[in-house]
């Protein structure tokens, strides 16, 4: 095998067209994701009352656990040292459009700085009363909505790093619905009511500005530090807002207790929210659509370019095993595509998103691992499809038909699903489910929130399968091909 | 080994075209075979089929006993050429050769022979597209001969080459029949092997028509015959076929007469006081003993006029 992996090699580097299109694979995967990072931009900008134009790029703050998080709400807080607990009853949770996720309650966190820890109890536009804390954790308690009739009692207790949550529909039968750690929460911790909602999912009305208004009574709060006033924050992780105006929402103290308004999320920055700010690493990868075209050709071609002359009968003549001959080609072509796409994947992804990052757009941080599991997954997904091509080139034996086929196959669905963001996203499941292009979900690096709502689209980096089965779905296309290659090559005569 | 090809009831259809119709020959070592047929008699088929290319539909093809893909590095045992413009055209003679050497697991160096032994040295770090095609047929040549084999099978050798590169061919060839190898060389032009071949395996319509030696074959041709050079040509045809001869006109002076021996031919003349500048035996040339033997099987041959 050693002397027709050498064989093949040579045969590889001898044909300049085959070197060249090696050598495409990374200039252009790199050079087109830059390209496409470039023209993307994202930022805020408003007058001040003097007449003056402010703007900037966009941000988003790293939650504890380092992921993009969106923190915005209002907060009518007192500070509280140690051990302590909050309580309080809600009888309404009201919006001009209430949203799903629409949350009102209770919350101990750090401090105001957007993206600090926090455990939280709340009742939801549609989702019944959750505990949610550290923005990715997210535990539903009692069902059903509230309303003065039904109210909700929510309590959290804090003993050292840990926070207790617990409901009641009367105020006596208390049941505990989750217990959150939050290591390293410092002594002197905020703790009190808040209200918040995300913009319109439901009628995709984003620029309506929403504000859902929490009502709250039998308020009461314990702990060192405990017992002063309330005072009231916007937190806010979006844009900035103009000076001397206020952040959206307020509290008010009522004869019976208070109401809080407010809007914003604090959840996950999830790509194609409507208000995320986050951008995926699939879009600094956007060039892998034009290598994967490059790589079919390279792959096709380097067989069926020796049917075309005929030299396939002297391949065949000198090493008769066809099915040999076959996996030393795809060893070859899968190994030198591997390492060009390696390449071309660990330049695009820096320098695509450094040219993200000029745009004003966040780049959603990767763990060393994960940007390693991206790049090699990626570059995995070219040898694959390479080899995927070779086989369709065996089995068809000329250049046009099996590079047309290649790119139904592959190309065409990566770019209905992936490029056109407009495409349903039940439609774009399904052909990331079942074309070999279901291996792109290695570019997945964001988990799915159930409590954030979104497109959850190939074109937002969310694909239906995991790296791992998607990566198995191209394997299944290619080692498919790969038998059938081997199966006509031993039939058929040469 | 005993490097002979056998192939053994060769048939093979494609579509309605039978291919190969029983094709049985032996070519042994020692000698050049030649292995000649008209167009579409079966020759490259054949020569597909002992190579491992095409599947025969039934029969068999071996070498020295073995079938062709039981063969360890095959092209050290049959070096074959069957289509010179089988090229990767940006590729140039010597990566071709290296990479048939590295898949036979044959040392560098032997590239170097090889593109010696056919004459490549300056050409062969060029791109194979700019080839004509006689340098082609020498770099098919050299591939077929990287592995030393004891065996050679070429499929028209001599198609697009010079004078000179038929001479060369020709040279080489008996020069490794001489040597004790197997060399069968296919041909549509008999007189290409004039000279060359010592056997004759002569094909068409996908069987063998005549397995012989290239001696009796033009023995039986010539059958006889008498040439004869005389500018009295009337007055010899008449006593001639007085005689009993059949006498046929080939050219302004010359004759050709069967039936009848050159000496009964000579007494003949003289005594009616014809002259004559030559007679002799005549000796078939192989062209028209080919003509001769394949004029029933000829596929393609034009309408008579």
């Amino acid at each position: 095998m050693t002397e027709l992996l050498r064989s093949e090699w040579i045969k590889f580097r001898s044909v300049r067209g085959l070197v060249i299109g090696l050598l495409l694979i990374p200039i252009l995967t790199a050079g087109l994701s830059v390209l496409t990072a470039s023209g993307s931009q994202c930022g805020w900008g408003y007058q001040t009352p003097s007449g003056q134009q402010e703007s900037g790029g966009c941000s988003a703050p790293t939650g504890p656990g380092g992921e993009l998080v969106q923190d915005t709400f209002y907060f009518a807080h007192q500070p509280l040292t140690g051990d302590g607990s909050i309580t309080v009853r809600m009888t309404g949770l009201a919006s001009s459009a209430l949203q799903p996720w629409a949350k009102s309650g209770i919350i101990i966190k750090a401090n105001t700085v957007p993206g600090s820890a926090y455990a939280a109890m709340m009742v939801t536009g549609a989702h019944g009363v959750r505990m949610e804390w550290d923005y990715t954790q997210d535990t539903a308690g009692m069902p059903g909505g509230v309303s003065a009739a039904t109210p909700r009692w929510l309590r959290l207790i804090r003993a050292g790093d840990t926070i207790t949550g617990y409901d009641s529909a009367d105020g006596t039968h208390w049941t505990k619905v989750g217990t959150a750690t939050l290591a390293g929460l410092p002594a002197t911790v905020q703790a009190g009511m808040f209200a918040a909602t995300p913009s319109d999912q439901v009628t995709a009305n984003s620029s309506a500005a929403i504000i859902a208004t929490g009502t709250f009574d039998h308020v009461s709060i314990a702990g060192n530090g405990t017992g002063g006033t309330w005072a009231g924050t916007f937190v806010n992780s979006g844009p900035p807002n103009p000076p001397g105006q206020s952040g959206p929402g307020g509290f008010q103290q009522t004869s019976t207790g208070f109401t809080v308004n407010g809007q914003g999320d604090i959840a996950p920055d999830v790509p194609g929210n409507n208000d995320s700010t986050g951008t995926p690493i699939s879009h600094a990868l956007n060039g892998v659509f034009v290598g994967l075209i490059v790589v079919i050709v390279v792959g096709a071609i380097f067989i069926t370019a020796e049917y075309r002359r005929g030299m396939i009968r002297t391949t065949f003549a000198a090493t008769p095993a066809r099915g040999k001959v076959l996996a030393a080609k795809a060893i070859v072509l899968g190994s030198l595509t591997f390492v060009a796409a390696l390449i071309g994947c660990a330049i695009a992804i820096p320098l695509a998103s450094h040219q993200l990052r000029n745009g004003g757009n966040v780049v959603d941080p990767l763990t060393a691992l994960t940007w390693l599991r991206v790049v090699i997954g990626t570059a995995a997904v070219f040898a694959a499809i390479a080899v995927l091509a070779l086989a369709l080139g065996a089995i068809f034996r000329r250049g046009a038909a099996a590079v047309s086929t290649a790119i139904v196959l592959i190309v065409v669905p990566y770019f209905l699903a992936i490029a056109l963001p407009n495409l349903p996203t039940v439609l774009s499941d399904w052909l990331m489910r079942i074309t070999p292009t279901a291996a792109m979900a290695v570019q997945q690096t964001i988990p799915r929130y159930p409590q954030v709502p979104a497109p959850y689209g190939p074109s937002w980096g969310f694909f239906p399968l995991s790296p791992l089965a998607g990566f198995a779905v191209l394997c299944a296309w290619t080692g498919g091909a790969l038998w059938l290659a081997a199966w006509l090559l031993d039939r058929r005569d040469a | 080994m005993e490097a002979t090809i056998e192939v053994s009831g060769l048939h093979k259809q494609f579509g309605p075209v039978k291919a190969l119709d029983g094709m049985t020959f032996t070519v042994q070592p020692g000698q050049v075979t030649g292995f000649v047929g008209p167009n579409g008699a079966g020759k490259s088929t054949t020569m597909r089929v002992i190579l491992g290319l095409d599947r025969p539909d039934d029969g068999t093809a071996a070498i020295g006993g073995r079938a062709y893909h039981e063969l360890k590095h095959p092209l050290r045992t049959v070096g074959s050429l069957l289509d010179a413009a089988a090229l990767q055209p940006g590729r140039s003679a010597r990566n071709h050769l290296r990479w048939l050497a590295c898949s036979q697991k044959l040392p560098a160096k032997r590239v170097d022979e090889v593109i010696a032994l056919a004459g490549l040295d300056s050409a062969s770090r060029r791109r194979a597209g700019g080839y004509s095609l006689g340098m082609r047929q020498r770099l098919g040549l050299a591939a077929a001969m990287l592995g030393d084999p004891p065996v050679l099978m070429l499929d028209e050798p001599f198609n697009g080459l010079d004078p000179e590169g038929i001479y060369w061919i020709r040279t080489f060839l008996r020069d490794l029949a001489a040597r004790g190898r197997t060399v069968l060389v296919s041909s549509h032009l008999m007189s290409e092997l004039e000279d060359t071949a010592d056997h004759l395996v002569v094909v068409g319509r996908g069987r063998v028509i005549a397995d012989t030696s290239v001696a009796t074959l033009i023995t039986a041709a010539s059958d006889g015959r008498v040439t004869l050079r005389t500018t009295a040509r009337a007055e010899a045809t008449a006593v001639l076929t007085h005689a009993g001869a059949t006498v046929t006109t080939v050219g302004p002076d010359e004759l050709i007469i069967s039936h009848l021996s050159a000496e009964r031919a000579v007494v003949l003349l003289t005594e009616n006081a014809i002259g004559f500048s030559e007679i002799s035996a005549h000796r078939a040339s192989l062209e028209e003993a080919y003509m001769e033997l394949t004029r029933e099987s000829v596929e393609f041959r034009g309408e008579p006029s």
